[in-house]
């Protein structure tokens, strides 16, 4: 079981605010997929080495040359409001 | 009681490649917001991004000159966090399997070289710039994302500002030599992070480690070192300990402040980029790169002493960076003294440069035309004085020294007839002082000198009036 505390740091760090009953429903969701997952467990992988991609051919580098850019204006094209050429959001300070 | 600082460094440098790490943008600083950007370094649905050779390559090259082991494979983590300067929600770089690992750079420390261990070089993508308004509103320019860095982790092995400001010298040195990077701490081509600690060396007490940021020079991490460092100690001393935390050091106030509190370490739930294909590095071709590493600035050095017979210092200083050196070796081939050549560099052209902080690349006379002068000295057509005035006219106009002589008739006078008359004018205005210096006051024989070298405008030759002056003297 997913303990409360948890779900409030994964909506954190998701930088979401969740109600008392959505963190009821969250918990009850994430409980279930972790259930389903932890079958895994019964694998027994001991000896075996992690396997990230299944093909590790080395031809997938890109000569260093340059090419086209997209217009400014398409860039811009999903900015929320722009100025001066550049993406305009609410301040935001770290 | 004694104290003991604890400092490792973690320095980001962007790569001096012609396009960003994972597409075909071009990487350049500057430029108008928002115009070298693609679905790739937007981080649009569905583009997928293909490693940069050339960015790779640097990052190896980086890391032989830095003496680390290279990774015989790579892979790309994403490192997840939000921010609005990175599109994805997540910055690709490396986590577990670091391209460079386990090198080290030399520091020359008062009980000779002091090894620095470099832990790890990772590859990754820089983000976007943020610039904060009056007005309340964050302006993003994604010019800059996906620009390729490599991440340099040291070992805590740094004791004091001083050892972090030599380490950091040396490694922008190895960096410039072997071109990847300019490392312009004003562009931001190469940031600083600073992670410290204090531990009292009777009782084993430690403070805790405090990062520090928002550093813009060298000296600006010398000083918030020093600043830290007695912060941690007063806090020891009065039986307290640090915050966990990152501070940020304000430069008009000398000091730093807190920026946010470490408590609830970061979770950047890193996880394998599957977009990215993995890459085997093969060993030829780590060979190759090793073979076309340039002379390293510790091995021009050695080779400054041996081949110029310089002293250490003078070699020390002219290996600083490849430009100068390069400046130093053009001019020995045209004149014949290399420590003479190694005095004028050090001495007049290099004082000047620091003056106006210029480079030794917006000089605007040739290095032969330094040699000239040179010649033009040794050969006793000018004095060593009326050299360095011609020095500071070819500093301005960027004149050969010869037409400098030539316009404003500085060549010496070394003809006896001519500097007769003015040396026999000389001593008859100043009785006084010929009697004097025959009375044994050899201080009046300087001042006679100094009237004829005044009286000929400097331009007679020293040795020569000198000389005549004694004879002269004694004739009376």
């Amino acid at each position: 079981m997913i303990s409360k505390e948890e779900i409030l740091q994964l909506a954190g760090m998701c930088k979401l605010k969740l109600s008392d009953e959505e963190i009821e429903i969250f918990g009850a969701m994430f409980s279930n997929v972790l259930e389903q997952v932890k079958g895994l467990d019964m694998v027994n992988t001991e000896g075996i080495k992690p396997l990230y991609f299944l093909n590790s051919a080395n031809k997938s580098l890109r000569e260093d040359v340059a090419g086209d850019s997209l217009d400014r204006e398409e860039v811009l094209k999903n900015a929320p409001e722009e100025e001066y050429g550049y993406f305009k959001l609410k301040k935001v300070m770290d | 009681m004694g104290y003991k600082t604890i400092v490792g460094l973690e320095i980001h440098v962007e790569l001096l490649t012609k396009t960003k790490i994972f597409c075909n943008c071009v990487n350049e600083f500057g430029g108008d917001a928002n115009t070298h950007c693609c679905p790739v370094c937007l981080g649009l649905p569905g583009a997928i991004p293909k490693l940069n050779k050339g960015a790779l390559e640097f990052g190896i090259k980086a890391g032989l000159a830095f003496n680390c082991q290279i990774s015989e494979w790579v892979k790309m983590d994403r490192k997840h966090y939000f921010y609005p300067d990175l599109s994805k929600g997540y910055q690709v770089s490396q986590d577990d399997n670091p391209l460079c690992r386990n090198g080290y750079v030399e520091i020359e420390v008062e009980e000779g070289l002091k090894r620095i261990g470099i832990q790890r070089i990772h590859m990754e993508e820089d983000t976007g710039k943020s610039i904060h308004t009056e007005g309340g509103d964050t302006l993003v320019d994604y010019n800059r994302a996906g620009v390729p860095l490599i991440e340099i982790v040291t070992a805590p092995d740094i004791n004091s500002s001083e050892e972090a400001r030599m380490f950091l010298e040396n490694l922008r040195n190895i960096l410039r030599y072997i071109e990847v990077s300019d490392c312009k701490m004003e562009e931001g081509s190469l940031r600083c992070d600073v992670n410290i600690n204090v531990v009292d060396t009777e009782t084993g007490k430690k403070t805790n480690i405090t990062e520090l940021k928002n550093l813009n020079s060298f000296k600006a991490v010398a000083s918030a070192i020093e600043y830290e460092e007695r912060r941690h100690i007063s806090l020891l001393e009065k039986g307290e300990n640090t915050a966990k935390e990152t501070r940020r050091w304000n430069e008009v106030e000398n000091k730093t402040v807190v920026m946010r509190d470490k408590g609830s370490a970061d979770n950047y739930r890193y996880a394998v980029d599957v977009d990215v294909l993995p890459v085997v590095i093969e060993k030829e071709w780590i060979d190759e790169i090793r073979d076309s590493l340039p002379e390293l600035p510790h091995q021009k050095k050695e080779r400054f002493i041996k081949e110029y017979a310089l002293p250490e210092y003078d070699a020390g200083v002219l290996t600083q960076s490849k430009e100068l050196a390069q400046f130093y070796e053009e001019t020995n081939k045209y004149a014949k003294d290399p420590k003479q050549v190694s005095n004028w560099v050090m001495g007049d052209v290099l004082r000047r440069l620091n003056d106006e902080e210029m480079e030794i690349e917006d000089l605007k006379f040739q290095p032969k035309d330094l040699a000239d002068l040179l010649e033009f000295i040794n050969a006793g057509k000018i004095s060593n004085n009326i050299g360095k005035k011609v020095l500071r006219e070819m500093f301005e106009t960027g004149e050969k020294p010869e037409a400098i002589i030539k316009k404003k008739g500085l060549i010496q006078i070394s003809d006896e007839g001519e500097l007769e008359g003015i040396i026999e004018k000389v001593l008859d205005e100043n009785q006084q002082s010929v009697i004097d210096y025959k009375n044994g006051k050899d201080r009046a024989l300087g001042f006679i000198i100094g009237q004829v070298m005044k009286a000929t405008k400097g331009k007679a030759n020293p040795q020569l009036v000198n000389k005549m002056v004694r004879e002269r003297i004694e004739k009376r």
